[in-house]
């Protein structure tokens, strides 16, 4: 017994130790620091391990390629939040103070760690950016500095997916009386487009139901009998990991055709259809990167990056929708870390300055061409008062195989979707003692 | 030779009935909330405080709770998280819709509503035990957490159901640094565990153990069955909404269901059989276990992963190290680390000459 207990006792003065170490300090000074929040394990590893392995080869290939950012290394450290917020919360703050000038921004690729992270990040002045994802109001940039939901947000993305069945139906007078379903995991994430669903189908006189899918997804056979029940004429699939080839199975099951279910982005990668098999095919999903290996920039990466063996990702995972994603991302926030240096000095960054970058962000064909990333990303402005920038998505179908692009960038309902934003910032700049920034006097 | 209490007399019942009769351990409680209140606040940096610390102690808190009810009064749980969440709701519509509440009120009442919830999903236990008894607090656990995501009132009608927990004003001062917000959870804790300490060494703590040792023994003695095991809900609850209000105030900063899922439920469930069931040592020992250890083999990880291995392989080396400790120190001491701790003690009273 003696033994145990001085094992226990060693092991305890080891846990101590060890927690407080560890922070190398290899601060050099041409280094700017990328935390990587990272999820290996979970239920939604796919999209953890798809998205951050392409966001770090492209920082690898510009290390490589280029020497770093006009000669800024970039440096990461991998962080496992499992998704869970209140990890995500530790990885915000272990990470946000490491490289010479600290974290640059913070990607927490999960809505409900950028509703854990946001403030703090305001408070620290390092810019969060949940692209793709996270609040929806967070278009405002008045209201909200630090936080960027670049390309397009949840609520756009949606009014682009209404747009969509509009086009397929012939018009979008031919919407009245349509019923629409949305499935959507249960969370924040999910939840987020319930409001904005209500007010499209107030305008176009669809009918609209709603049902939840408690995490992980894996139990949907009620909610698809009552889907069977309703008929509708579309589905749209909010789901999110496991739960998209769930839904896609159960949808074959009742007979429902894929051809009318409406994935949303994280709906819509290759991990996301593999597993549903033949039930797959037809199934189409919103994107704002295609998939593919078509790009100059992924196939720089194949060249520098995995050729060498230094990829963050099996090399098979190159140019999936996921990844790709993370190449959009690292293309995007890097772009941002450029045009801050041009303004700052070319040198490590704070957050604050790269802050001004993001906000300043102006992504022409041109420049996307010289980047090598024509048709990967789309044409992006951001300002002071808007911190989406894009706001299109492309539709493609899964053919059984791979996504095949249906359609072309389809605009967001900005008229919609920007009012809805403003009033829901405004009611959280009130409810926060906020006064938002004057955007006319920034520049 | 240092840890030996000859010579320490009791001449009184109130020092034979001290919490810590000895004063090697007096002194050393004392050594150690001076550390906790006043040198940790000095030395140690935002990340220690903000997201190491403070979820530390909260939890604890929770794991406390649990104990209370699994631990002392034998009524197994799962919904801890859920009345956790209860708590956190609670302090949020209080102080969004009753504002000239102070904010330690707050928390108080938040306690109060989680501890008439958990008395409601308590009534049970009067005709099921066991694992049945857990199956029906996993209901509450399942039905809370429904409640929480689809009502919108709770939530005062927030698009995606989070809600960023409102600024914390105690007093005139607004607690939003790290070391501000962990002292507040250290003095919630410090004397919320005192009082925990006290109440299973007083009447009603007795009464939880007669009633988990042997209902029917206790029902003959004289204990109401209906009084006990109901106190042990509503307490043990009023410890978890607490903690439940100081995670989501004082930690995320964001009040939402999923952070009280059923995962959580049993976070808490296996700090306390790590820890010691039915100590209140063990709670905080066994918080500290399944706080740290993944933080600590998360850290390892990026220390000497670079280049040695697979990011992915460290990933799930973490569970595997983690799961493999668990097993390890189960086998090792099944009644936790607070026997250890106490096997620890006795050794040293003997040392360095054991018989």
């Amino acid at each position: 017994m003696k033994k145990s207990v001085f094992a226990s006792l060693a092991l305890g003065a080891g846990l101590i130790a060890g927690v407080s170490a560890p922070v190398p300090a290899v601060a050099q000074a041409m280094e700017q620091f990328m935390p990587i929040p990272i999820y290996r394990t979970g239920p939604y590893a796919a999209g953890g391990t798809g998205y951050f392995g392409g966001f770090m080869d492209y920082m690898a290939l510009i290390n490589e390629r280029d020497g770093g950012v006009n000669g800024v290394k970039l440096t990461w450290e991998e962080c496992e939040t499992a998704y869970d917020n209140a990890r995500g919360v530790e990885c915000y703050e272990r990470l946000k103070g490491k490289g010479p000038t600290g974290a640059s921004m913070f990607h927490p690729l999960s809505t409900g760690i950028t509703y854990s992270t946001f403030e703090k990040g305001a408070a620290d002045k390092i810019p969060v950016v949940s692209l793709g994802y996270g609040r929806g109001d967070a278009m405002v940039g008045s209201v909200f500095p630090y936080l960027f939901p670049l390309v397009t947000t949840y609520w756009s993305q949606n009014t682009s997916k209404i747009k969509f069945i509009g086009m397929k139906e012939g018009g979008m007078d031919k919407l009245k009386g349509k019923k629409i379903v949305n499935v959507y995991h249960d969370s924040a994430y999910g939840k987020e487009t319930i409001d904005i669903l209500n007010k499209q189908a107030a305008t176009y006189g669809f009918e609209i139901k709603h049902f939840p899918v408690a995490h992980p997804g894996l139990d949907q056979k009620a909610i698809w009998l009552q889907i069977k029940q309703i008929a509708p004429d579309w589905v749209i699939l909010r789901g999110w990991g496991v739960m998209n080839p769930t839904a896609i199975k159960e949808a074959a099951r009742i007979g429902f055709s894929r051809e009318k279910m409406l994935g949303v982005w994280w709906s819509g990668s290759e991990e996301d259809m593999r597993p549903a098999g033949t039930a797959a095919k037809g199934f189409i999903a919103a994107g704002f990167n295609p998939p593919g290996k078509d790009f100059q920039v992924i196939k720089d990466i194949e060249k520098v990056v995995h050729a060498k063996k230094k990829g963050n990702i099996e090399s098979d995972r190159v140019g999936t929708v996921y990844y790709n994603r993370g190449v959009v991302t690292g293309i995007l926030s890097l772009e941002a870390i450029r045009l801050s240096q041009e303004k700052f000095g070319k040198k490590p960054l704070t957050g604050e300055q790269i802050q001004w970058g993001l906000e300043h962000l102006n992504l022409t064909p041109a420049r996307i061409k010289a980047l090598g990333a024509e048709g990967l990303v789309q044409p992006i402005k951001t300002s002071c008062a808007d911190h989406e920038g894009g706001g299109a998505v492309k539709f493609s179908q899964w053919d059984g195989n791979q996504w095949k692009i249906v359609s072309d960038w389809i605009e967001a309902d900005k008229g919609l979707v920007r009012p809805l934003a403003e009033e829901s910032a405004m009611k959280y700049a009130k409810e926060k003692g906020i006064t938002p920034r004057d955007c006319s006097k920034e520049m | 030779m240092l840890y030996r209490e000859s010579g320490q007399f009791k001449t009184s019942y109130r020092a034979d009935q001290a919490i810590f009769p000895i004063r090697q351990d007096r002194i050393a409680l004392m050594v150690l909330l001076a550390v906790v209140f006043i040198l940790v606040p000095f030395v140690a940096d935002e990340y220690w405080l903000g997201s190491i610390l403070t979820p530390l102690l909260v939890l604890s808190l929770a794991a406390i709770g649990l104990n209370i009810l699994t631990g002392y009064a034998g009524q197994l749980s799962l919904g801890t998280a859920g009345f956790m969440a209860v708590g956190a709701f609670a302090a949020y519509n209080l102080n969004l819709r009753v504002p000239e509440l102070p904010l330690i009120v707050d928390f108080l009442l938040a306690g109060v509503f989680a501890a008439l919830v958990g008395m409601v999903f308590g009534l049970p236990s009067l005709r099921i035990k066991g694992f049945y008894l857990a199956v029906a607090t996993l209901a509450a656990q399942f039905f809370i957490e429904w409640v929480f995501t689809h009502v919108g009132w709770f939530t005062n009608y927030s698009s995606s159901g989070v809600i960023s927990a409102p600024p914390m004003v105690i007093m005139g001062v607004t607690v939003d640094s790290a070391v501000e917000k962990y002292l507040l959870t250290l003095v919630m804790v410090a004397v919320l565990a005192l009082a925990a300490k006290n109440m299973v060494r007083s009447r009603i703590g007795r009464s939880w153990m007669a009633v988990r040792d042997k209902d029917v023994s206790a029902e003959v003695i004289g204990i109401p069955l209906l009084a006990t095991k109901l106190s042990a809900f509503g307490i043990s609850s009023f410890y978890c909404g607490v903690a439940g209000a100081l995670w989501t105030y004082c930690y995320l900063g964001t009040v939402e269901p999923a952070a009280f899922d059923l995962s959580r439920s049993f976070q808490v469930l296996f700090m306390i059989i790590i820890g010691g069931v039915g100590s209140i040592l063990g709670s905080f020992l066994g918080a500290g276990f399944i706080v740290l250890l993944p933080i600590l083999l998360n850290n390892i990880a990026a220390m000497i992963g670079h280049g040695t291995l697979q990011a992915d392989t460290m990933a799930n080396l973490e569970h595997i190290i983690f799961g493999g400790l668990i097993i390890f120190f189960l086998i090792v001491e099944p009644h936790g680390l607070a026997r250890l701790w106490q096997i620890a003690k006795e050794k040293l009273r003997l040392w360095p000459f054991p018989y």
